[in-house]
């Protein structure tokens, strides 16, 4: 039983990346009121899916390579490092990319999800699961982290094939993401309408910075 | 401070925007006569018809420093911060960016906690205009979804050519020119853009050194001022499209595209054809891929006596209507046009807007015709309707009545004078006064009107 929170976690995580607006759903939505198509929002769920899953699987096999060349110790005060400067890094100067338009066909959609992950960190707030875990040792949390934090504290993958275990990390990943990102944009498109968004976009980036610099936290108890 | 919320008075679409509550201030930039001592200032008037202070000034921040001719300003940020592709609407819209148009400083001015006491709190001296983007007399503001865009009328030394330039919404450094490949433009106006279409239109007035001075008679009839719009790629920053209206049309102002993304078509107003002293709007439209204009409306010269001309019209025996401003309600259904010449002020149902009708007209102050406003019967007016805004409700069009300080006194010999009026609109058309909403001011000249909040002119959508 405990062999599967690894996989709920990341498909969990590719659940939570996918519900933020700026990860793709949005654009999905723009691009279908743009050409009053329904087709036009299923059309762009390929490309942006491709897109996130390409920036976290180019982080999992990062983690993975480093695992074999790296001492434990040093790759995990090195992880921990990353994502804290990134977090503090996001916290106090986030940009957004300038380069995209609404005219946007496979290619730049693709480039536009990966470049979009990747400043966000979304690959980053896989590490913990890729690290060699450690015994389960802290305490409980609270919080809407918890479930993540708890489940990478002791169950994170530890004894698996490599180039498996990339591959199917990163289809659960893409599958919870995907799953929610065409959801959320089917929803918003046919019943909700963007008007929604005055009400309900929280900012999911500050959210999302801190659980990167918690995450960063969590590593160097690991 | 990121905000954990979409700032409220962000909108995904124009149609939504247009639900916004009515504004309660408006700032409203002031500039000095020739010859005045004082320095320039952004005055806040009281918008709420509930209000004590209604229709009176309640703020004002002075610039620091003599002789910038504030003219055109915008927001930081705006509803163009929720477009899919480059999210970022947890920014305030807060910030006045407030150039001066002769200076080449630009002022950024807080509007909050209190927008009756906005305060500056970066000043961009001209040097770093100039060195950064090479470029001078900055004058429209728009806020687009990744950063400020700021037009510009020339090169440092006054000549051509003039441009775009951007500014971080953050930081508000300097990011340099916008163009990678200009193509043949080289006169610079005004901008803005379909960005449902990656694709930004530019218009064309007359270099620094061409207005500066005046109008200069011998380069209009010469067909030297500008007579054309440029089309670009709005993502590769390229030149793609001239379109001329033909030598005779001269000056090339104020561009509206529609506030909906999903359409491609839009107005721009033209001051005056050398053939007639007409003036005209103009719509810009894609056709099979490429972008083609036409004139949809033209407002014909009024036949004067020579004795009521200035100098300069006194051969022509008629006032030109001059058209140079003209706004664009958010539901692109009624388009605003100031005749600054005869005083005329038009609204027109753009619903077709290939076929526009007129919907309403008022007439106030004028070359000729110098008619008072309601709220003061007996009071000839100088100037006429000229920078024009509209509320986002579309119920509200108020509207300032000087062009350009150097070219005022060129039509208005005796002095343009200061006023900003009011109209309210039915919404199945037609305009009139509020006689109760009158504002004159004997220091400065007032120019653009920007609404708390936003208006017609400030805010750019990726949802229609």
């Amino acid at each position: 039983m405990s062999g599967l929170w690894p996989w709920l976690t990341l498909f969990g995580l590719g659940a939570f990346h996918g519900i933020n607006p700026a990860m793709g759903w949005l654009f999905a939505v723009g691009l279908g009121l743009q050409e009053q198509k329904r087709i036009a929002v299923l059309r762009a769920l390929p490309p942006i899916a491709l897109g996130h899953a390409l920036s976290i699987a180019t982080i999992i096999a990062a983690v993975l390579l480093a695992r074999v060349t790296v001492p434990p110790f040093d790759l995990k005060i090195a992880a921990a490092a990353i994502l804290f400067a990134f977090g503090l890094y996001r916290l106090f100067r986030s940009r957004h990319p300038n380069w995209v338009g609404m005219r946007v066909g496979f290619g730049d959609l693709t480039l536009w999800s990966f470049v979009m992950a990747s400043a966000h960190g979304a690959g980053l707030m896989l590490i913990p699961l890729f690290l060699k875990s450690a015994p389960q040792t802290l305490a409980p949390h609270t919080g809407p982290m918890a479930l993540h934090m708890h489940s990478t504290c002791g169950l994170g993958f530890a004894n698996f094939n490599t180039p498996s275990l990339l591959t199917s990390s990163v289809a659960v990943h893409t599958l919870g993401y995907l799953l929610v990102t065409g959801v959320v944009a089917m929803l918003v498109y046919e019943k909700l309408g963007v008007g929604m968004l005055r009400r309900a976009w929280f900012n999911v980036d500050l959210f999302w910075t801190l659980a990167l610099i918690a995450t960063g936290v969590l590593i160097l108890f690991l | 401070m990121p905000l954990l919320k979409p700032d409220p008075t962000f909108y995904p679409s124009p149609r939504l925007a247009m639900q916004a509550p009515p504004e309660k201030h408006a700032f409203v930039a002031a500039l000095t006569p020739p010859g005045s001592k004082l320095n320039d200032a952004l005055l806040v008037l009281d918008l709420d018809p509930d209000s004590r202070s209604y229709g009176q000034q309640v703020g004002e921040v002075t610039m620091p420093e003599f002789g910038d001719e504030l003219h055109h300003f915008g927001w930081n940020a705006c509803s163009s911060a929720l477009c899919p592709y480059a999210p970022h609407p947890h920014v305030e819209r807060r910030y006045l960016v407030v150039p001066g148009l002769r200076s080449s400083r630009i002022h950024i001015i807080d509007t909050k906690p209190n927008p009756r006491k906005p305060k500056i709190v970066k000043v961009i001296e001209p040097e770093e205009v100039f060195a950064r983007a090479n470029y001078s007399r900055p004058h429209t503001i728009h806020c687009g979804p990744e950063g400020i865009y700021v037009s510009a009328f020339g090169a440092p030394n006054g000549d051509g050519p003039g441009g775009i330039f951007m500014l971080d919404c953050e930081t508000f450094e300097i990011l340099g020119q916008w163009e990678m490949d200009r193509g043949p433009q080289f006169l610079h106006y005004d901008f803005w853009w379909h960005l449902g279409f990656d694709t930004l239109l530019s218009s064309e007035w007359g270099t620094p050194n061409m207005i500066e001075n005046g109008l200069q008679p011998d380069l209009l009839l010469a067909s030297k001022y500008g007579h054309q719009m440029h089309v670009w790629d709005l993502r590769r920053r390229r030149h793609i499209q001239a379109l001329d209206l033909g030598k005779e049309q001269q000056m090339v102002l104020e561009m509206r595209p529609a506030h909906n993304p999903t359409k491609a078509y839009g107005f721009v107003g033209v001051v005056v054809s050398l053939k007639d002293l007409s003036a005209s709007v103009w719509l810009w439209h894609r056709n099979d891929g490429a972008w083609d204009l036409k004139k949809v409306i033209e407002i014909p010269a009024e036949p004067a006596d020579p004795a009521n001309l200035p100098p300069m019209l006194k051969d022509f025996k008629a006032v030109p209507p001059l058209v140079s401003d003209i706004n664009l309600s958010l539901d692109d259904k009624f388009l605003y046009v100031s005749c600054w010449g005869t005083g005329e002020f038009l609204q027109y149902d753009v619903s077709d807007p290939f076929n526009p009708k007129k919907t309403g007209s008022v007439r106030i102050g004028g070359i000729v015709n110098r008619t008072s406003h309601p709220k003061k019967p007996n009071q000839p007016l100088s100037g006429g309707p000229q920078m024009v805004e509209v509320s986002r409700d579309g119920k509200r069009v108020y509207f300032t009545n000087s062009l350009y300080a150097a070219w005022d006194e060129q039509f208005y010999p005796d002095g343009v004078g200061s006023w900003m009026a009011k109209l309210e609109a039915d919404p199945q058309g037609g305009i009139r006064f509020d006689e109760n909403f009158f504002v004159e001011n004997s220091d400065y000249r007032v120019h653009q009107i920007r609404l708390e909040g936003g208006d017609s002119s400030s805010d750019s959508f990726c949802f229609p």
